[in-house]
């Protein structure tokens, strides 16, 4: 601790530290959200969706995880019953899109170049590349990443989260931002777990819940197609009460929001 | 990371707050961040002169107010202070709980200059150079 950084400050003593305002200058109270400009463009981007009566999900992981595969199996099982798209977004490569469209469904790839996430903007452009009327299901796939992506709503009305068997089980505690923003979590690659006996499912389970977090968990593996049916339910289910909201002129937020943010400007 | 992102957003809306009150420049901005917003004050701290270079926030200082991270009980309705990665509630243990404080991140207060823009010296007494 010096007397001369300021590293002394503390929140009890903050207020003696300040000097009067000289009386060349004001102050000006704002308590305005930082990422005003994403939220804008996120709400307008809703707005196009619930026009339409789509439903956009936003999925987000870990490079690896399965995004992609878990996209391709859930096209293959509800590509006939429902009109779906996909935005991709990767660093570099159309690779992820072409896999999409191999299935006969419109995908377009959002190159980032270095960007580590998404924001309202990427998607707003994206959505200038593609027929919107008739789509019943917008998936969008995030950057692979566990850190920035959960902190910008593009949007969506549901954030997906996946969480590999190859992967630590103890991820919701160390990327608590991530997994707290989360409307489902999905735990992939549910085949491997036989040889993977260290990752337990009920103990990511219950490092979710430690975030307050009351999502659904479903334990799936894309590429031996099991598990596949409780997440298609939730899928149709959710599919429903958007069409519900729709009806009534609603919108519903993703868990993206800041709770605090709401309970400061309220 | 994005931080840089959010100190443009920051430059931006302070720039704009100039603009409304007439003001010359910004010269100390409050933030309050929570843990939970995933933006790193020591990185926001570094990504802010890169931001604001050139602009009127130029030499405004930042004060970043690290919002502690609390929660509401849905249970048994206790308010508690809690750990970014568990969010329980400190009473009954219970996990149904809602973030009060802790997720914010927000420009709460800017001190802005008033200052009339110094007068441009007239031009001949620059021209020291000039034939007679």
């Amino acid at each position: 601790m010096c007397d001369t950084c300021g590293c002394n400050l503390t929140p009890g003593n903050r207020q003696f530290a300040y000097k009067p305002v000289e009386p060349s200058a004001t102050t000006v109270s704002v308590l305005k959200g930082l990422l005003q400009k994403n939220d804008d463009q996120a709400a307008h981007n809703r707005a196009h969706f619930d026009a339409r009566g789509i439903l956009a999900l936003n999925l987000m992981s870990s490079p690896g995880s399965g995004k992609t595969a878990l996209l391709e199996a859930t096209l293959a099982a509800l590509k006939d019953e429902f009109n779906c798209a996909v935005i991709e977004g990767d660093l570099e490569t159309e690779n992820d899109a072409e896999r999409i469209r191999a299935q006969g469904v419109q995908a377009h790839q959002i190159v980032t170049g270095t960007a580590c996430h998404l924001d309202a903007h990427l998607v707003h452009d994206a959505l200038h590349h593609m027929q919107l009327d008739g789509v019943d299901l917008l998936f969008i796939e995030n950057v692979g990443n566990l850190v920035c992506p959960a902190s910008f709503d593009l949007g969506q009305h549901l954030n997906v989260t996946l969480l590999s068997v190859t992967e630590g089980d103890d991820k919701p505690a160390k990327y608590p931002v991530m997994f707290r923003a989360a409307d489902a979590m999905l735990i992939s690659k549910t085949d491997l777990l036989a040889v993977l006996d260290d990752f337990d499912p009920a103990k990511a389970e219950a490092h979710l819940r430690e975030l307050a977090n009351p999502a659904p968990v479903f334990r799936l593996s894309a590429k031996k197609g099991e598990g596949l049916a409780a997440w298609l339910a939730w899928l149709r289910e959710q599919l429903t009460a958007q069409r519900a909201r729709v009806a009534q002129g609603r919108t519903r937020l993703p868990k993206i929001q800041p709770d605090g943010v709401r309970l400061h400007t309220a | 990371m994005h931080e840089l992102s959010v100190a443009q957003a920051l430059v931006d809306a302070v720039e704009s707050l100039i603009e409304q009150n007439g003001a010359r420049a910004a010269r100390r901005i409050r933030l309050r961040i929570g843990p939970l917003a995933g933006v790193v004050p020591a990185l926001l701290t570094s990504a802010f002169p890169l931001a604001a270079a050139g602009s009127r926030c130029e030499r405004a200082e930042l004060d970043l107010i690290e919002a502690p991270i609390r929660v509401r009980c849905q249970t048994c309705g206790a308010e508690s202070e809690a750990a970014i990665n568990r969010l329980l509630c400190a009473a009954c243990g219970d996990w149904h709980t809602q973030v009060v404080s802790g997720d914010e991140l927000l420009l709460e207060r800017v001190e802005l200059d008033l200052q009339e823009e110094p007068q441009e010296e007239p031009m001949e007494t620059l021209n020291y150079g000039s034939p007679p």
